[in-house]
């Protein structure tokens, strides 16, 4: 029961663990009882119950599954939607052209919906950022030992195939937006008007402190909601397969089917939540207060 | 789970993805739409603009061929019209030969009978005298009576 327990626990964590390629500090002892050389070692992390390399890596390291499948799903995107961009004509419609079409025209309509004011930027961004949120997640669809059992027998240790349930990229596009909100607050109402949006409002020039506090932490709180948001609800649902994965495996089908079915849901609902709100944030920053 | 360079490449990553999508991929595809949205306005134009003409051709079809029953019955009457009037013509025309005939019969019988009685009285001199003649059994100087003759024959 306790070496059990103990797969099952190696199992999950090994799930959920990155891929990291970084600098381990010198003098560090290393998962399997060695001793980091002299001047650091560049290497991928491995981790065991007591040692957690990835951490001790620190900033300067870079989870190339991550990378690499969002990425290389970003590019799927955008191939697939430049050669219909390259033959799109304004006849007769093909499959892919019509495909390409309605997604494009929902994008456009829900923008049109929320956002008034002229930026060619929008658009282009919440289709960016609604297909691309959506394949990443779509990737929590493939059975989840399929491709890590296929890279560790290549010899890679870890692969995580979902790149929404790492944090980095999730705030990495919610800093993105935030980098946006910022910007466009700043273009649009000037650094005075931005300023003044951020102190002299609700409670008026009386309590400034207090509304300077209040904003701050409602701005800040737009792109850490955003990307906890995404991340939190993949890394849930990856966490449920996970654990589905670990019935026995005429059993695994009765729950990991419908969860799979629901999870079809998730993963749309997420991707057009980020998308959405994105474009209400930047159409917050496009209007005066 | 660590926050890492993995952000810094995945804002960098985003950012080439959404500029990208905002040079090569939204523009395009939307004039497309935007062209096609404009072939359809047009073409259901050209469709009402059809229909709009083709009614008004029905009903110019309709009144042409209204007009055009409307003269023929014009044209059948008239010539009606005309067909009995030049059998009345021809009636008239071959009443009056038909007298004219007549008339000219008429006067040559009595032409004729003048003629005959002409004849007749002639003869009926000659007979007379030769009648007398033989009852008178001489010769009686023809000279002499024959204005007696003729005064009784011209009396007959």
């Amino acid at each position: 029961m306790a070496t059990e327990l103990m797969t099952s626990k190696s199992y999950i964590s090994h799930h959920l663990t990155n891929l990291t390629f970084g600098n381990l500090p010198e003098g560090m002892t290393r998962y399997d009882g060695s001793t980091v050389a002299d001047g650091g070692i560049w290497t991928f992390a491995h981790s065991s119950a007591t040692v957690n390399e990835a951490a001790a890596m620190g900033f300067w390291a870079i989870n190339v599954d991550t990378m690499f499948w969002s990425i290389g799903l970003g590019v799927l995107f955008l191939w697939l939607f430049r050669k219909v961009a390259v033959s799109a004509t304004a006849g007769v419609p093909g499959n892919l052209q019509n495909f390409v079409e309605s997604i494009i025209e929902f994008v456009e309509e829900n923008v049109n919906s929320i956002f008034h004011h002229k930026n060619a930027i929008i658009a282009p961004l919440a289709l960016t950022i609604f297909v691309w949120v959506f394949l990443m997640n779509l990737m929590d669809l493939v059975p989840v030992d399929w491709i890590p059992y296929i890279a560790q027998q290549m010899g890679i240790p870890y692969m995580k195939v979902v790149p929404s349930t790492d944090i980095n990229a999730t705030m990495g596009m919610a800093l993105a937006v935030f980098a946006l909100i910022i910007y466009y607050s700043i273009k649009m109402k000037g650094v005075g008007g931005f300023m003044a949006e951020l102190s002299l409002q609700p409670l008026g020039k009386w309590l400034l402190p207090f509304n300077l506090f209040l904003e701050i932490v409602g701005l800040i709180a737009k792109p850490v909601s955003l990307a906890l948001r995404l991340f939190g609800n993949m890394y849930a649902g990856e966490m449920v397969f996970i654990l589905i994965a670990l019935l026995p495996f005429w059993a695994q089908w009765v729950l990991s089917v419908p969860w799979a079915i629901f999870h079809i849901l998730i993963i749309t609902l997420q991707a057009f939540i980020f998308m959405v709100l994105t474009i209400v944030y930047l159409a917050m920053a496009h209007e005066e207060h | 789970m660590n926050i890492n360079l993995t952000i810094i490449g995945q804002i960098i990553a985003f950012f080439f993805f959404v500029v990208f999508c905002m040079k090569y991929v939204w523009p395009p595809i939307t004039a497309a739409l935007e062209e096609r949205k404009q072939k359809i306005a047009e073409g259901l134009d050209a469709a009402d603009r059809a229909e709009r003409d083709l009614r008004a051709a029905q009903e110019k079809a309709e009144a042409d061929l209204q007009e055009g029953k409307e003269q023929s019955a014009a044209i059948i009457e008239q010539a009606n019209k005309r067909a009995s009037q030049i059998i009345d013509e021809a009636k008239e025309a071959a009443n009056a030969e038909a007298l004219r005939i007549k008339v000219a019969a008429d006067a040559e019988i009595e032409q004729e009978v003048n003629r005959a009685k002409e004849d007749l009285r002639a003869q009926v001199a000659v007979l007379a005298i030769a009648g007398a003649e033989k009852i008178l059994e001489a010769t009686v100087d023809q000279a002499a009576h024959a204005k007696l003759v003729d005064k009784l024959a011209a009396e007959l």
